[in-house]
């Protein structure tokens, strides 16, 4: 250490106290060259370049950087880079969604058709009383079982493939190709990492965003982090698309037909995270984007799997396990709000009748509004409530057995017939998909929004913005709609 | 997890690191009783994570993208009957504090004095991860180099000489490839020699500053030592507060800095409980 050297040289010091230290600091930073801190990178780099030097050598050619290369050029490449990315998001939503299907049957089949009576026999034969079995089996099981059945086929194909994408280090690339037009917005480039990782989970994306150093950048990246669909979003637009969309098209071009739908509603999300971006650093964050580089990490075979394995375990399993606590006291929540009577008609019914003009104003319903409430904790349970809400609410008791069940989902087709009777049409389909993607984020981010600005002003703005927006789309999709097509 | 058997073997196997590795007892998020820390930094992108998770068992979500782990880490394993907890750090090019993952990480190896700091470098881009190498050895000496990723090396042609790094470093360097586990028995060798004190690091350090600095760098420096006898990185620290570093001004005004010089880790803010969700 220098400090040896330095103390032989001059006499000790005695009683020395911090702000000393601190004034003797000053004092010598003005005999000092200002770039003195240049220099000591300067020197750092040298430093390092030096040993590097001398301890890499490099007997062969290297074919596989040159192959790195070729692949950057075409992924990455202003004429090939969107369209490749699309066709590569459509593969994974498709083969999610042909893949899903068979699978959500049978569990719906097991948990549903054949657990929930069965449930219902035993709590019978032990004489629980009809509330209980009621709020217990009716509702917490059912809205679980549910939740299981939608979400866990189509999750345990497309957290895979999406964790291959990102293993093999295809999402780097997707980053580079959306950099420009993030700076273009006003944002910082890394912003599109953030957003990669909010197609995961919000809270995580808002965290991520700390890789951002700017203050008013990370708050852009925070507020328009909602616009990336998360997982508890993914199912819901998968199945209304298959649904309503799909449906339209020829049996054999239905898969297709609904993952272009999805990966059109992702896309348009990207743009909204544009729009909204320029917009705030045109308004209220006005300033300018920072520079900074973006590396490109080089691709690595993806190993299988383990990635199977991994995404399965922690991805699913714990998004399953997520859905599943909220699932259960929401369960609970639909059927007491269901079975509660006020003056006549239940809590629930009340609130939808309150709720359903201004849903059709939107081209939505009362039902869809009050789940969108119910489901503040939690995106994965809004079609679950709206399922067992429009079976409340359309006096659909043959399909379940008594007010608040959902019964018979076995195969989409019941699903749909549901969502029929509650007098849901195309319009509702794509609304609920616009809406889905535009509205707040759930209590989990904007909690950590929270945190992670520490500013109750910017969370209140990264909540209510996109309600606020989503209420403004659909309301003018659902006018547009009335007023060429119906 | 707990049921490891450690099996008994004749002395020549027990300095053997790849006999050692079998002593491995991932612990998981169990941190308790600890004897070591250890740190983990690096560049973004260089395995950091892997590395984690192949020694504690945790499986915190690895990506192939840089600035995917933004927030501390913490788990911990059990190694030759000690017991450690590493944290893992977000990666970063410098530790110049300038963004709050630089902080995060800088803030841990200055003032959470781990035992040891494993510094993960991508032996494919030595130039650049050598930057940071430098950086943590002008805050800490006990360290040791993880230089990871030898399998992308070989396969791009490349060939380190780890041993001559090791002699200009002067730390510890083993070379790993951690997504196939090689070299990591001989990584936990070099990290418990480290922790233990069989191995006394003698960190090369920059010396080349312009005269005028070094004068600078020294005055201060005495005074440090003055206030703070025995303070490991004097030096830094004074090059630090000449730059004008607001988070070094400020643990020297509270004594978090002397806190330093006694051994204590200063407490800092613990991980956030977001981590769990980061790991997924």
């Amino acid at each position: 250490m220098t400090a040896s050297t330095a103390e032989t040289m001059h006499p000790s010091t005695d009683g020395v106290q911090p702000d000393d230290i601190l004034s003797t600091a000053q004092a010598l930073r003005w005999q000092i060259s200002g770039d003195f801190h240049e220099k000591i990178v300067e020197a750092a780099y040298a430093e390092a370049a030096a040993i590097a030097d001398s301890v890499v050598t490099r007997p062969g050619a290297s074919p596989r950087l040159a192959l790195d290369r070729t692949i950057d050029r075409i992924v990455t490449s202003r004429l090939w880079g969107f369209p490749l990315m699309i066709l590569l998001f459509t593969l994974v939503f498709w083969i999610t969604i042909a893949g899903a299907n068979l699978p959500s049957r049978w569990l719906a089949m097991l948990l549903v058709d054949w657990g929930h009576p069965a449930l219902k026999q035993l709590a019978d034969g032990i004489g629980l009383p009809w509330q209980l079995s009621g709020l217990l089996i009716d509702g917490m099981y059912l809205t679980t079982a549910w939740v299981v059945s939608v979400m866990l086929p189509p999750m345990a194909i497309f957290f895979p493939l999406f964790t291959l994408l990102e293993d093999a280090g295809y999402l780097p690339r997707v980053a580079f190709n959306l950099d420009n037009l993030f700076r273009k917005s006003g944002a910082h480039g890394k912003q599109s990492l953030s957003m990669m990782m909010g197609f995961g989970c919000n809270a995580a994306g808002v965290v991520a965003t700390r890789i951002i150093d700017s203050p008013r950048e990370r708050l852009i990246a925070m507020i328009t982090n909602n616009f990336a669909l998360c997982n508890g979003r993914w199912p819901t637009q998968i199945l209304i698309a298959t649904l309503f969309i799909g449906a339209l098209a020829p049996a054999h071009l239905a898969g297709l037909v609904s993952a272009t739908a999805v990966v059109g509603v992702t896309m348009l999300g990207i743009l909204l995270t544009f729009l909204v971006s320029a917009g705030l650093s045109r308004t209220v964050l006005k300033g300018e984007a920072s520079a900074y580089s973006l590396e490109l990490p080089p691709y690595r075979p993806p190993r299988i799997l383990q990635t199977i394995y991994t995404s399965i375990i922690d991805r699913t399993l714990y998004v399953l396990w997520r859905a599943i606590v909220f699932a259960l006291p929401a369960g609970a929540v639909i059927w007491l709000i269901a079975n509660i009577h006020i003056g006549g008609p239940s809590i629930a019914e009340h609130l939808i009748g309150f709720l359903n003009p201004v849903g059709l104003l939107i081209g939505l319903n009362g039902v869809i509004l009050v789940a969108y409430i119910v489901a503040i904790p939690a995106n994965e349970i809004v079609l679950p409530t709206i399922l067992m809400l429009t079976v409340l609410s359309t006096g659909m008791h043959e399909a379940g057995a008594g007010a608040g069940v959902i019964f018979e989902l076995a195969s989409q087709n019941a699903t749909y017939s549901i969502l029929q009777a509650g007098g849901w049409t195309l319009l509702t389909g794509i609304n609920l998909m616009l809406f889905s993607l535009i509205h707040n984020p759930c209590s989990t981010t904007i909690y950590t929004i929270y945190r992670e600005s520490g500013s109750a002003k910017w969370t209140a703005v990264a909540a209510l913005l996109p309600v606020v927006m989503g209420l403004l789309v659909t309301f003018v999709v659902a006018q547009v709609w009335g007023l060429f097509v119906a | 997890m707990t049921e490891q058997k450690s099996i008994r073997t004749h002395a020549a196997c027990e300095t053997c690191p790849v006999h050692n590795a079998g002593n491995l007892l991932r612990l998981g998020v169990d941190m308790s009783d600890w004897d070591y820390v250890v740190a983990l930094a690096g560049n973004p992108n260089v395995g950091k994570s892997t590395v984690f998770n192949a020694l504690t068992g945790l499986r915190q979500h690895t990506g192939n993208w840089p600035g995917k782990t933004v927030t501390r880490a913490e788990g911990g394993f059990e190694y030759d009957s000690h017991r450690y907890k590493l944290v893992d750090l977000p990666g970063t090019y410098s530790l110049l504090a300038s963004s709050p993952d630089e902080e995060v990480a800088r803030d841990f190896i200055l003032f959470g004095q781990p035992d040891v700091t494993i510094v993960v470098v991508d032996a494919t881009q030595l130039e650049r991860n050598l930057n940071l190498a430098l950086q943590v050895l002008e805050i800490t000496d006990r360290v040791v180099v993880c230089l990871n990723l030898m399998d992308e090396a070989r396969r791009h042609g490349l060939e380190v000489d780890d041993r001559a790094l090791a002699r200009r470093l002067g730390v510890p360097v083993v070379p790993t490839a951690a997504r196939y586990r090689e070299g990591l028995p001989e990584l936990l060798a070099a990290v418990a020699d480290v922790a233990t004190g069989r191995t006394v690091c003698k960190p090369r350090r920059l010396r080349n500053e312009p005269p005028a600095l070094k004068h600078a760098v020294s005055t201060l420096v005495r005074q440090i030592h003055a206030l703070y006898p025995g303070l490991p990185n004097a030096r830094w620290v004074a090059l630090r507060l000449l730059d004008g570093d607001e988070s070094i001004t400020a643990a020297l005004r509270n004594g978090e800095l002397g806190d330093l010089t006694r051994g204590e880790p200063v407490p800092i803010e613990t991980a956030h409980p977001i981590e769990l969700e980061m790991a997924r």
